[in-house]
């Protein structure tokens, strides 16, 4: 049941094959703003005024491109997890959950992991962050290679059961004093410093990069990314060639949920510097989409993330600028999505430009 | 006399290849027309033509002699062609009528559906073109032989007068061949025309008016059935004369490579499949296992391939007992396996003829550190592969669902055979293949033998068991009844076996 989804996620958002599948999602891009456009200029803006003070806001400062990166930073984390996952043929979309578990499990280290230089302190509060995604993806997974549980049920349930979880413990056992409902803050050992001030921008970013790249090489190149996109596209074949589904789960279940866990750590570290019950405006669920509109693939998802992180920051200062309302962002954002799940739309409008 | 259908001129590229290379080719009304051609000659691209899936890049086609411009599937069937592709397309949770009617709902007012007239409807057809189904059972209970005749059954009740079958007697039984012929010369009878595709000359022989012969793209020419033959016909195909006839000489040591004793599993419906099954295969032979389909291969295969769990029974390999092993041990030990559904086991489709080369092997053969896969190897290893067994691809990087069929299975072949396995086991490794890669994949099941490896021949095709075989074993409802030397039993005891007659 779960390939059937996930196969048909990948067709329709798999793109082409090398070149054509880019020039589809980019000609799916900007026909979303031509869309957009037209919303804009039917409700009584001017489309290019606002156009314009987007991209400035968004990529005309150096203060711009550091909001641009820090919007985006979450998102590539989430978006890559999300994918890793659905290369297996798992349709995990608890990513949220495992989010903020990563997010947790990286204050607590942070905060009470005390007195360790920073070369120690850093990866020790990362590598917790990632452990305790892991760990909360690996209970679908487990509860699907025994007793097939649908992963698309338990990993949103888990996904709620975390956001509750995390709240209750920044509520209680670990609040900060104060009214707030936050944890303390972590050690100065345990930050990941800003790399553009007075921007949020932190060395996250670089983590990032390093995540898509290494991710890219993990499926294309590594034994272990070869079996599980095997198992993601024909579970069968990949029995009979000796690969192991029930490992296969586990595996890319633990993977997504490590990066996702890292995407939450990375957060907490180098913005927040502690857990503040509602940080996350749902990164977990931006990165579904943003895995899409990149073509399900990690490079895709990056350059994805910077364009939802552009709309978001330039879409404030185009706010702020044009009075265009803020929802015009959320528009253009549905309509990416829209156009790039329709590629053979796409096709044809091309074919019938040449 | 006017032609069905004339298709004058069709010419159809992909990237790197030419599969239809003017072509002219016509069909006369009420005639079983067959269409011949090695894997990757062109036919299913120029029936996808015909049936509106590809567009071609010039030509034209003419139904009843007015020129058409065929578009689409819908296009087709508006024009009264119909196809049954080797990929059946039906819903599997429907009943036969549901899926004959889907789409063409007759309906009492427009709203709800009219029961009674669906089922006196497809009842009738199945009368009238002796196709024996039973009409209110669920598709996916049904063999594949009859989910043919369900999608034979759609084509006509969306009013086809054309019917193109794109080989439709790989999937078949010899008995479910024997029937599918009946209702195909019933349908010309009515008047309906039939486009044949088939590897097997006898077949096209046997069922056709006329043939045409397709190579590389081009057409070498069209013959009447009836003033022609296997030699000729595989002449014009390949160019050359076809060897089937090997030499046989078994020689069992004094420990088997394969010994299954008492094998007892479930089917996927959870009854009963291997009741008790023992078999022993030596080494330097060829074993083949004949049976009608649906009496445990499928389920033999897997057991001894680790796919399936066993209930009872063991399974050992070299005098080792590897009945608990996994897949992957036992790959690694030196069985080989060509699935006999290429589709579900074989290959991954939206992986790369490289890709799927290495699959199996990418935790030895092609990694040099047990971490990432050496594709340098890989490249080379594939590039050898695809001229060792010429299969027709652009590329090593070309997805291999772009490949005929014919050239995929040459592909899962070469695979399995690079490993030089002691132990081979083929279920229906010619399927699909042309003669001259059929001929190509026996003699490598011969030369495997030779160099001492045993092979098992799992196969629907009496005829295959014959020419291969040093013993024959038959299978019957989950156990072999009896295993024979080829030189001391003939086809007819064999077939009786078959058929449940050695129990009394
Ligand atoms: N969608 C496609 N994209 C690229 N190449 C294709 C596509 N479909 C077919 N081809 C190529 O066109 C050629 C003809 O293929 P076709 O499927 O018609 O062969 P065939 O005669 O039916 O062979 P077989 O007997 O193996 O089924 C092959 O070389 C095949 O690789
Ligand atoms: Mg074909």
């Amino acid at each position: 049941m779960s390939e059937r989804l996930t196969a048909a996620v990948r067709r329709v958002f798999g793109g082409g094959d090398g070149l054509q599948g880019l020039m589809i999602q980019v000609a799916a891009i900007l026909i979303a703003f031509i869309v957009g456009a037209a919303v804009l200029a039917v409700t009584g803006y001017s489309p290019v005024d606002a156009y314009v003070s987007m991209a400035s806001g968004a990529f005309g400062s150096s203060y711009g491109v550091g909001q641009t990166l820090t919007q985006a930073t979450p998102i590539v984390f989430t978006s890559i997890a999300f994918l890793i996952g659905l290369k297996a043929g798992l349709f995990n979309i608890g990513i949220e959950g495992q989010f903020l578990m990563g997010a947790m499990g990286a204050t607590l280290a942070g905060v009470y992991l005390d007195g360790l230089p920073w070369v120690i302190h850093v990866p020790l509060t990362i590598l917790v962050g990632m452990i305790a995604g892991a760990l909360w993806s690996l209970i679908p997974a487990v509860l699907k290679s025994r007793f097939d549980a649908h992963e698309v049920i338990t990993t949103m349930m888990l996904s709620y059961v975390a956001t509750h979880f995390t709240s209750y413990l920044v509520n209680y056992p670990f609040k900060a004093p104060g009214w707030v409902a936050q944890s303390l803050k972590i050690s100065g050992s345990a930050e990941l410093p800003r790399i553009l001030p007075p921007t949020q921008l932190s060395a996250a970013i670089f983590v990032a990069v390093i995540v898509t790249v290494a991710s890219t090489y993990f499926l294309q190149k590594t034994i272990m990314g070869y079996e599980l996109r095997a198992t993601g596209l024909n579970p069968s074949a990949a029995e009979n060639a000796g690969i192991s589904i029930d490992r296969n789960i586990l595996v890319s279940m633990a993977l997504s949920g490590a990066v996702a866990g890292l995407g939450g750590a990375c957060e907490v570290m180098g913005i927040h510097r502690r857990f503040i019950q509602g940080f996350s405006p749902g990164y977990g669920w931006d990165g579904l989409a943003v895995a899409l509109v990149g073509g399900l693939n990690p490079v895709g998802s990056f350059f994805a993330s910077v364009l939802f992180g552009a709309l978001r920051s330039g879409g404030m200062i185009m706010t702020r600028a044009t009075g265009v309302p803020l929802d015009i962002v959320k528009i253009l954002q549905a309509l990416v999505i829209m156009f790039v799940a329709a590629p053979k739309l796409i096709r044809a409008l091309l074919r019938r430009e040449r | 006399m006017t032609s069905a259908i004339q298709m004058v001129d069709i010419t159809k590229t992909f990237p790197g290849v030419t599969a239809n290379d003017n072509i002219d080719f016509s069909v006369d009304k009420a005639e079983i027309h067959g269409l011949l051609g090695e894997n990757g000659a062109g036919k299913s691209v120029l029936m996808s033509i015909l049936y509106g899936l590809y567009k071609p890049d010039s030509g034209d086609i003419l139904v009843d002699g007015e020129k058409v411009d065929i578009s689409g599937p819908s296009d087709a069937m508006r024009l009264g062609i119909g196809m049954v592709h080797q990929h059946f397309m039906l819903v599997p949770s429907l009943t036969v009528v549901e899926n004959v009617i889907l789409g063409r709902e007759p309906t009492v007012n427009g709203v709800t559906l009219d029961m009674e007239r669906m089922l006196r409807d497809v009842a009738e057809s199945c009368k009238r073109y002796k196709l024996d189904v039973d009409i209110e059972a669920p598709v996916y209970q049904l063999p594949v032989g009859v989910q043919q005749r369900v999608e034979i059954l759609k084509a006509l009740y969306r009013g086809a007068d054309v019917l193109i079958l794109d080989e439709p007697t790989s999937v078949l039984t010899p008995g479910e061949t024997e029937e599918l012929f009946n209702a195909v010369r019933e349908l010309k009878a009515d008047g309906k025309t039939v486009i044949f595709i088939s590897h097997k000359l006898r077949e096209v022989l046997a069922i056709c008016d006329r043939i045409t012969v397709l190579k590389r793209g081009k057409v070498v020419g069209t013959v009447l059935a009836a003033e022609t033959g296997e030699g000729q016909l595989a002449e014009m195909m390949v160019g050359r004369k076809i060897v089937y006839e090997f030499t046989k000489e078994a020689e069992c040591g004094l420990e088997p490579v394969l010994r299954l004793e008492g094998l007892e599993c479930l089917s996927d419906r959870g009854i009963p499949a291997l009741r008790g099954l023992d078999l022993d295969l030596c080494g330097s032979e060829i074993l083949g296992v004949a049976g009608v389909e649906g009496n445990g291969q499928t389920e033999l295969v897997e057991a001894v391939m680790g796919l399936r769990e066993l209930t009872g029974g063991s399974v050992k390999l070299d005098g080792q007992d590897i009945t608990d092993t996994q897949p992957k041990t036992r790959i690694q030990m030196g069985v080989s396996h060509i699935p006999e559904d290429r589709h579900k086991r074989a290959i991954v489709p939206d992986f790369s003829v490289l890709e799927n080369l290495v699959l199996g092997s990418q935790r030895d053969r092609f990694t040099r550190n047990g971490v990432s896969i050496d594709f340098a190897e890989a490249k080379r290893f594939s590039t050898d592969m695809i001229n060792d067994y010429q299969i027709a691809t652009p590329g090593p990087e070309t997805l291999i669902r772009y490949l005929s069929g014919g050239n995929q299975q040459r592909v899962v072949v070469a695979r399995e055979f690079s490993r030089d396995p002691p132990v081979v086991i083929a279920a229906q490794p010619t399927r699909g293949l042309d003669v001259g890669a059929t001929e190509y994949v026996r003699r490598k099941l011969v030369e495997m033998r030779d160099h001492g490896a045993g092979v098992l021949l799992i196969s629907a095709d009496l005829d295959e068991i014959w020419a291969l075989s040093d013993r024959v074993a038959v299978i019957y409802e989950g156990s072999i009844v009896a295993v024979k030397a080829v030189d001391e039993t003939d086809v007819q005891e064999i077939g009786l076996l078959m058929a449940g007659g050695g129990n009394e």
